[in-house]
């Protein structure tokens, strides 16, 4: 038993198959759960009101906007190593979610600015980055639409996927040049003393968890969309030669 | 390798080959600058450094397309593939032919076009010293994107939308050094930072944009 099985793409639509209902059904309930306890059982912040609600859905949607890039990195690597068509096809399924994560993550910013720091949009260290992420990720998908040829599409963004994720690090740490800014710290790990409060940070983590189950059941489906379409072409290439 | 050099250098000097284009590229884009923001000379000496930096990184992103298409239309490139000499040489080389076509170019023009924005004195030792370090990376990475996209017919818009991202280290740097220098602040960082992208950028790329052409041309 080992991962590399689910290379083998009957293999993988047969057990994604199987965990799809499940994953499907845990997501919905998570992210219900925790937008419902998040907007109505959770006290107003006494500096911020009611606006702070809103991190129920920025903090989720910017954590998978990052680890989707970051899945399309790792997969990238395993087709560009061992060239396993599965993998190349979940990072070009994963990468339109990922754009929508980061926008969702880049609208919902704005819209929580917009009140507390009197501004939609502000040249912030953290806000840049994600715009420059959100330009990387407009480039990867329109490489993989240009390209006819499947194998010569994986191999090119595999290799763009590399070199941007080497030049997207760098641009993050290249705007924190800029003065710190308006956006502020990590205030969720584990090991500070100043986080969130646990009145918001418990649905947090549920929501949180909703997101990540509905990204990955969403590349699942995506990438097996993918199989399939590449199954029709391959019968309709077939059909063409016997005739 | 030499020899790759001189052809490269000279079919883009000779006519048609398309040099001082990117020249007067970068100055058009500055004069066109007063004409949108306005006249004011404070205004202007302050954003003159950015300016520059964006024309001249825009200068070479046009000049970017006839970097290996031209050679790739006609078949030199396959041959320059199975040539002896490894293929992350021959971008090397190309991407230092489009260099001393293009980006050095650039960097002798820019304390003219400071002139014109009224960049500070002490800015247009900072401002050419930024460009002749910034330059070199744009190319090489502008090399990686020709690369990608040789093989599009319409590559070109693809191209920009796929270089520009990895343009904003070095355009944030080389300007942020352009920009202290004409205010008279400390420019060692920023610039010891620019160095260091241009350098990575120069040792790693080639292998990138051999690899990514390698593919294209199988």
């Amino acid at each position: 038993m080992s991962i590399w099985e689910y290379a083998n793409p009957k293999k993988f639509l047969a057990t994604t198959e199987k965990v799809m209902p499940a994953l499907w059904v845990s997501s919905a309930v998570l992210i219900s759960v925790g937008l419902v306890w998040g907007f109505f059982f959770t006290p107003d912040d006494y500096r911020q009101g009611s606006t702070v609600k809103i991190i129920f859905l920025h903090v989720p949607s910017a954590l998978m906007a990052i680890n989707a890039w970051f899945m399309m990195l790792v997969t990238s690597l395993v087709w560009v190593i061992r060239r396993h068509h599965v993998s190349a096809l979940a990072a070009r399924a994963a990468a339109p979610v990922g754009v929508v994560m980061t926008v969702i993550a880049l609208v919902t910013g704005a819209i929580w600015g917009q009140p507390m720091w009197g501004t939609w949009w502000a040249w912030d260290p953290r806000l840049t980055s994600f715009l420059v992420l959100f330009l990387f990720y407009l480039g990867y998908i329109a490489l993989w639409e240009a390209i006819d040829n499947p194998d010569t599409a994986a191999d090119l963004t595999s290799i763009l996927c590399l070199v941007g994720s080497v030049f997207a690090v760098l641009s993050r740490y290249a705007v924190n040049f800029w003065n710190q800014g308006l956006h502020q710290g990590a205030s969720l790990s584990l090991d500070e003393k100043e986080n969130v409060a646990d009145a918001f940070s418990n649905p947090l983590y549920v929501c949180m968890a909703g997101f990540v189950l509905l990204f990955i059941a969403l590349v699942f489906y995506r990438t097996g969309t993918e199989i399939r379409a590449r199954r029709i072409k391959a019968l309709m290439a077939r059909e063409r030669l016997e005739a | 390798m030499i020899a790759l050099l001189l052809r490269d250098l000279k079919l883009a000097f000779r006519a048609g080959g398309g040099f001082g284009l990117g020249l007067a590229f970068f100055l058009i884009v500055t004069v066109m600058v007063p004409f949108s923001v306005g006249p004011q000379s404070e205004l202007l000496a302050r954003i003159a450094p950015g300016v520059l930096w964006l024309g001249a990184l825009l200068a070479c992103l046009l000049s970017l397309d006839r970097l290996l298409a031209l050679d790739w239309e006609d078949g030199s490139l396959d041959l320059l593939a199975t040539a002896p000499l490894p293929l992350e040489s021959t971008v090397t080389i190309k991407a230092l032919a489009h260099w001393i076509t293009t980006g050095l170019p650039l960097v002798m023009a820019a304390p003219v076009l400071g002139v014109l924005l009224n960049l500070p004195v002490q800015g247009f030792q900072w401002l050419v010293i930024s460009l002749l370090l910034g330059t070199p990376a744009l190319s090489v990475i502008g090399t990686f994107g020709a690369a990608l996209t040789v093989g599009l017919k319409r590559g070109g818009l693809l191209m920009s939308l796929l270089v520009m991202p990895l343009y904003v280290p070095t355009l944030i740097f080389g300007s942020e050094v352009a920009r202290r220098g004409a205010e008279g602040m400390a420019v060692q960082t920023p610039l010891l930072l620019l160095a260091g992208i241009s350098a990575a950028s120069i040792a790693l790329l080639p292998f990138a944009s051999a690899a990514v052409l390698r593919v294209n041309l199988r």
